[in-house]
């Protein structure tokens, strides 16, 4: 096979940080070709590098023989290089064929562009229709607008940043089946992925980058998942372990919970019902944006039922604000961090007070405790190993996964008797993530009750006793999480519907 | 009270000299957020560019050389505006009201040397035989050139944002600058772009205060037409044709509160006056309380400081 990009020696350091240091390796024609690295590791500046986002320091890139040095994206789409994005690429407001034409270079007009979304999309067995507006779309449809966008303009290369984080099981079979048959027609494909077993299945090669250097490379398919994962951190990693144990009492109970959305986007809970006993953990599952925010907003007294539908010990809670829940000890942890989570601008010591003060006593009559709230910031640093300065520091200089771990860290810390987490290591790298898995099993261990949201389904079917899945604001009922498999969780999440089955794809 | 003292015909065609220089402000402004920039200095940028116009076409005795001068002063404070927010990234909200009370203390400056004076006139279009159609023609054919300025304003406005892939970018800066951005486009250059257009148009509607429908200079002529440009944006939730009809629905309740004044009903004038802001008002409050798409019809980046973190 020809090399058809050739990255040698590329270098880019921005202000306290190498991002990526003497960078080389090689992708030929029809390869899969996986990028390999915790968070940080300098995966994305190595991307935005080759997509013309960013102007490496130093080094050089060839493609197709000739040299490349993509000044802006517009160079690196007509040099045949397109970019599935994680986020940030679609716009909720406009139509599928408008997010098209804004990726294109010269795109025909608008009424022709329609008949070829139209038929790429079919051709590759990932139906789109071109009149709809993107923010009504599902994730995986989303995917696919990004897809189809890239595929309008034939590219020779084409990078891949997390595709799969959003998906159901059987869209990511559907997403597979695509790039299997792009790299059968020689389109090069380099994806970036967390998800080592993905990786495994569908790449050729892997590239591994560790804190901006290339350390290794090789055949994922003839390595282990727990190997790619020592290659990448450099490093034994501790698997989380659990202890079995047999349920305890019932602690919480949601009965018939419906909850009109408050975003003209977001999706209305539907007669949710579960129980969680003492000592448990309750995976729920199922593709982002179908009900998982509102339903940790319910359950943390952001948004108010009525009292009957939620209940701790029998007690009707679904009336209380937050307060009033933290006060008997119920906490949650959001999905996002920064903004819903913690205040980004705000010190580590002034976020513990926002959550914390209640019960950990750090105000009294009004006025605050400074040194108790310090020394409780303090305590969250060590006990979770939050790497920053200090708890004056504010909550936006530390890295996702440092902050994650401080903020479940917080609520870990209060002794809640029931703890809710909505995506708790989302984007956070793989050591930062044990940890974090880790602590929350301690917590069921030591008597909690532990409802943890996640689209990620390894992460749930390794920690989570029982497991649900949230489907358009509906909760199938629990099922016991050993034994279930891939095909039944991705039924239980509804991936049945809105899908079809690929065609013309071999 | 005599209601029959008011000419349904003088009427229309009063009104639509008075919401010219709201539309035009407008106009600039709907451009500039769906960029996703809220400049809220419109009043600064109207009453630079009236005394800029005026003060032109005093020395020229060129009215089009004034409103070239309007256009261009409005869009020299506006850029004034857009370093600040978009190069030193500074807050967009505290800029725009300090660039509104810079514009009134500049413009009282160098008007100065121009009270009292009397601006060359501005001829109206001589549209002929058009012009003489009863009722018709004395409505629609019988203004100046700037009211067809401004009409034609909002046809290209509309257009541009519609069917050109020039206004498509525009509009995706505006919904969404990070993905802007990672696909390639120059939110900065074209959100500076945005802020001139409107700053210029903002100065045009100025000028036309200044040149024809006062026409004098006097200090804070503007009386907040410049903050009414912005409610009408809202008001229109952003769409070109809807910014038409909100500032000529304000434009006509201002002549109507005059007529009536006139024709003596027996409303105390207060009320009069403040009709045109408590509509606005109601309306936004109407529209704000209504869930769905009309909420989310303001663009999303609307306001937002833009960091490019690459």
């Amino acid at each position: 096979m020809t090399a058809l990009l050739k990255v040698e020696g590329l270098a880019k350091a921005y202000p306290g940080v190498v991002a990526n240091d003497d960078v080389s390796f090689d992708i030929a024609e029809g390869e899969i070709h996986a990028l390999l690295g915790e968070n940080g590791a300098g995966k994305s500046t190595l991307v935005k590098m080759i997509y013309g986002l960013v102007r490496p320091d130093s080094g050089r890139m060839v493609l197709r023989g000739q040299p490349y040095t993509p000044a802006e994206p517009r160079a690196a789409r007509a040099a045949g290089v397109a970019m599935v994005f994680q986020h940030f690429s679609l716009f909720d407001a406009l139509n599928v064929a408008e997010n098209v034409a804004l990726g294109m270079e010269n795109p025909p007009p608008m009424g022709h562009l329609a008949e070829r979304i139209r038929a790429v999309s079919e051709a590759y067995g990932l139906p789109l229709s071109p009149e709809r507006l993107v923010g009504d779309l599902s994730a995986g449809e989303r995917q696919r607008v990004e897809i189809v966008r890239c595929l309008l303009q034939d590219p020779r290369l084409l990078i891949m940043d997390e595709p799969t984080s959003v998906l159901t099981p059987q869209e990511v079979e559907i997403l597979f089946a695509t790039l299997r048959t792009l790299a059968a027609e020689g389109t090069a494909i380099l994806y970036i992925s967390h998800k080592l077993e993905e990786i495994r299945r569908l790449c050729d090669r892997a590239t591994i980058l560790r804190r901006g250097r290339v350390v290794d490379s090789c055949n994922p398919r003839e390595k282990s998942a727990a190997q790619l994962a020592e290659m990448m951190v450099g490093a034994k990693l501790s698997v989380p372990r659990r202890a079995a144990s047999a349920p305890g009492e019932v602690m919480l109970e949601v009965a018939k919970l419906s909850l009109p959305s408050v975003n003209p986007f977001g999706t209305s809970l539907r007669g949710i019902s579960f129980i969680v006993h003492r000592g448990e953990i309750l995976g729920i599952g199922g593709v982002a944006g179908n009900g998982q925010d509102e339903l940790l907003s319910a359950l943390s007294g952001e948004a108010i039922a009525s009292a009957g539908t939620i209940r701790l010990f029998g007690q009707p809670i679904g009336a209380l604000g937050p307060g009033a829940r933290r006060r008997i000890a119920v906490l949650s942890a959001p999905e996002e961090r920064l903004g819903h989570a913690a205040a980004p601008d705000m010190s580590l010591t002034e976020n513990a007070l926002l959550t914390a003060a209640i019960r950990q006593g750090l105000a009294e009559r009004g006025f605050l405790k400074w040194p108790a709230a310090r020394a409780f910031a303090q305590k969250v640093i060590e006990t979770f190993d939050v790497r920053t300065p200090g708890p004056g520091n504010v909550a936006r200089s530390l890295s996702g996964g440092n902050l994650q771990k401080f903020v479940i860290g917080r609520e870990v810390l209060q002794k809640p008797e029931v703890l809710v987490v909505n995506q708790p290591t989302w984007g956070v790298d793989a050591a930062a993530a044990a940890s974090i898995r880790q602590a929350l099993l301690d917590l069921a261990e030591s008597g909690a009750a532990v409802v943890v949201i996640s689209q990620d389904l390894d992460e749930l079917m390794e920690i989570s006793d029982r497991f649900a899945a949230l489907n358009e604001g509906r909760l199938t009922p629990a099922r016991p999480s050993r034994g279930l498999t891939l095909e039944e969780i991705g039924l239980m999440m509804g991936g049945a519907h809105d899908m079809e089955v690929p065609h013309a794809v071999g | 009270m005599d209601l029959s003292a008011i000419n349904p015909v003088i009427l229309t065609a009063s009104l639509m000299v008075a919401a010219t220089p709201i539309l035009l402000a407008a106009i600039g402004e709907l451009v500039v957020e769906k960029s996703g920039v809220l400049n809220l200095g419109v009043e600064g940028m109207m009453i630079a560019g009236a005394i800029c116009g005026f003060a032109v076409a005093v020395e020229t005795g060129s009215p089009a050389l004034g409103f070239l001068a309007a256009a261009l002063g409005g869009a020299g404070l506006a850029l004034i505006f857009g370093f600040l927010t978009q190069v030193l990234m500074s807050n967009q909200v505290a800029t725009g009201l300090a660039l509104a009370l810079f514009g009134l203390g500049l413009s009282a400056l160098i008007g100065q040397r121009y009270q009292g004076v009397k601006p060359p006139a501005t001829a109206r279009l001589d549209l002929g035989p058009l012009s003489d159609i009863p009722v018709l023609g004395r409505v629609l054919f019988s203004h100046d050139p700037m009211v067809y300025v401004s009409l034609g304003l909002v046809a290209a406005v509309w257009a541009f944002l519609r069917v050109t892939r020039a206004g498509l970018i525009l509009r995706a800066v505006g919904e969404g600058h990070d993905a802007a951005h990672a696909l390639g486009y120059k939110v900065v250059r074209i959100r500076l772009m945005a802020i001139a257009f409107g700053g210029a148009c903002a100065g045009l509607g100025g000028a036309y205060l200044s040149l024809i429908r006062v026409p004098q200079w006097t200090e804070g002529m503007t009386a907040g037409a410049g903050w009414i440009a912005l409610a009408i944006v809202v008001f229109a939730s952003w769409r070109a044709g809807r910014v038409l009809l909100g500032a000529y629905l304000f434009g006509g309740v201002a002549v109507l509160q005059l007529n009536l004044q006139a024709a003596g009903v027996p409303v105390p004038v207060e009320y009069l006056s403040m009709s045109p802001y408590l509509i606005t008002i109601i309306v936004l409050v109407i529209m704000s309380s209504r869930r769905g798409r009309a909420a989310v019809a303001a663009p999303a980046s609307l306001g937002r400081v833009f960091h490019a973190s690459s």
